[in-house]
């Protein structure tokens, strides 16, 4: 038999068999990773993805710190029902500056990859206060403290300048114009063109209604994006991929 | 075939690989038959399954493999097959007049079935599962409207939605009257506003209130407060409110004003789809 009885070889000694494995183990990590490195169709090219605003971005955190991501998925896959359900499936290219990304793996409530725009304000507000109120059917639990907590963007340019060292192109400018972009975002009366030159397609208003920039404000603007960038009736992916 | 059964070979027969620990010995038994060829069979199936679909990464992609799968153009198929059973159909209600829809009985059941799926889709979240609305979303069984109940004016809401973006939706802003008004100016006008609908109003606010109202409110509301669809000015006269009729939430209203927004949806929706929920909404109970 030859080869194949040489593995007693192997079995018998337990550095011989450490580094064998380990060898097998680098090669097929090698196979699966590398490529996506250079394979241009991992990430297809699209138009109009940004990186997140300061108060997109804010809103993200609080929706990793509510555990948003444990009922809700933000990855609608190719098939049908989803896509009559959810709208167009998810690209890669869409949560590329999503860093963890929050695609999730099971869903106790909708996938939200696209939910931006599908609600108003209005209604987020009363969902989030008591989702029963607009849901009856629904067993997601209330929110409403996120409202009453006023928060500052005292160390916004941390975040950013967090992102933008896991690869996320945040300029300098939109790091030191952090603060002044959190705050205009959040008020329809400020004076939002250079916010809205850094973050083109940015939705500019006071989302929660209510004086002050509460969580909820941050966390609304940041649902009332989701999925609104790649406008895909000028986009249409490659079907072959 | 002489013996009934090949004699079923012993443990020692196998011999030892030679290791021993404490005069403890291990014994070379091979692997069962059954599980090395299943493993087998698995390479040979693993091999086979790179050759047919999308596998090996390569220079500028993988390898396609020779089965031609691909997830989306699967989902491209499928939604295509069904855009094209659906097609004749669907273009018959794209293409039908409006109001003409209720009179064809097989588009009717088919715009009511269809729109019913995308109601409770795109639409129950906010107008309930039952349309039955909630507060500050319009319930859709009764008769009461606010930017006009007939086919048309459904149709025209839903596509282009209420206080958005898209230029075509529906607009209009009632002034927040806590910057206008005095308080007590306020409570008189609530007082006549809860009058107009038989709720207990205080008699002696009532008749300042009416004034009031045809100076600030009439030329939204009318003069007899029967509302204004163009305006999306809500009769104020019925006992039918959308964000609630008591003397607190009136006060609100008109303190701080409302603006209620909807979506546009156009959009998400097909034109079909729109018509077919239009359609629906229509044949609730309180369609014009």
């Amino acid at each position: 038999m030859g080869i194949l009885d040489k593995h007693k070889i192997l079995e018998t000694n337990a550095t011989l068999l450490l580094i064998f494995s380990f060898l097998v183990v680098t090669i097929g990590g090698l196979v699966q990773i590398t490529p996506l490195f250079y394979l241009e169709n991992t990430i297809e090219k699209v138009e109009g993805m940004r990186p997140y605003s300061p108060l997109e971005l804010t809103g993200r955190e609080i929706y990793i710190r509510e555990g948003c991501y444990v009922c809700h998925s933000q990855m609608i896959r190719p098939m049908r029902d989803e896509v009559e359900r959810y709208g167009h499936y998810s690209l890669a290219a869409e949560s590329m500056y999503d860093h963890p990304f929050q695609w999730g793996s099971k869903r106790t409530g909708p996938d939200l990859a696209r939910v931006g725009g599908r609600y108003s304000d209005d209604w987020h507000i009363a969902h989030l206060r008591d989702p029963q109120s607009v849901v009856p059917e629904s067993i997601m639990p209330k929110y409403g403290f996120l409202e009453d907590k006023l928060i500052e963007p005292r160390y916004i340019e941390d975040l950013l300048q967090a992102q933008r060292m896991v690869g996320v192109p945040y300029t300098d400018g939109m790091i030191e114009n952090a603060q002044a972009d959190f705050t205009a975002q959040a008020d329809a009366d400020s004076d939002f063109d250079d916010l809205l030159e850094r973050y083109p397609g940015a939705q500019v208003r006071n989302f929660d209604g209510q004086p002050g920039i509460s969580e909820a404000d941050a966390l609304i603007a940041y649902l009332q994006m989701l999925g609104t960038l790649v406008d895909f009736s000028t986009f249409t992916p490659d079907a072959s991929r | 075939m002489s013996t009934k059964k090949q004699q079923q070979k012993k443990p020692e027969d196998y011999g030892t690989t030679g290791h021993s620990w404490d005069g403890i010995e291990e014994l070379n038994t091979p692997l069962p038959r059954w599980w090395l060829w299943t493993f087998y069979a698995c390479i040979v199936w693993g091999i086979g399954y790179t050759i047919m679909y999308p596998a090996w990464p390569l220079i500028t992609g993988a390898t396609p493999g020779l089965s031609g799968f691909s997830t989306r153009a699967n989902v491209a198929a499928d939604i295509a097959a069904v855009d094209q059973a659906n097609g004749p159909i669907n273009e018959r209600l794209v293409g039908a007049e409006l109001t003409q829809i209720s009179a064809d009985p097989e588009l009717l059941t088919y715009a009511t079935n269809g729109g019913k799926a995308v109601f409770a889709t795109y639409c129950s979240q906010c107008h309930g599962s039952g349309a039955a609305g909630n507060v500050g979303f319009p319930n859709l069984l009764d008769d009461d409207w606010l930017w006009g109940g007939d086919v048309e004016n459904i149709h025209a809401t839903i596509t282009h939605g209420i206080r958005n973006d898209d230029l075509d939706s529906r607009y209009s802003e009632m002034p927040a009257f806590g910057e206008i008004l005095e308080q007590e100016e306020i409570a008189s006008l609530v007082s006549y506003v809860m009058s107009l609908s038989g709720e207990p109003a205080n008699p002696a606010l009532v008749p300042a209130g009416a004034e009031l109202f045809l100076d600030n409110c009439s030329a939204c509301h009318g003069e007899n407060a029967l509302g204004d669809y163009d305006q999306g000015a809500p009769n104020l006269a019925d006992a039918i409110w959308l964000y609630g009729g008591d003397e607190a939430a009136l006060t609100e209203t008109i303190t701080y004003s409302r603006y209620g927004v909807m979506p546009p949806w156009n959009e998400i929706l097909t034109e079909a789809e729109i018509r077919a929920v239009s359609v629906y909404v229509h044949q609730l109970g309180g369609g014009e």
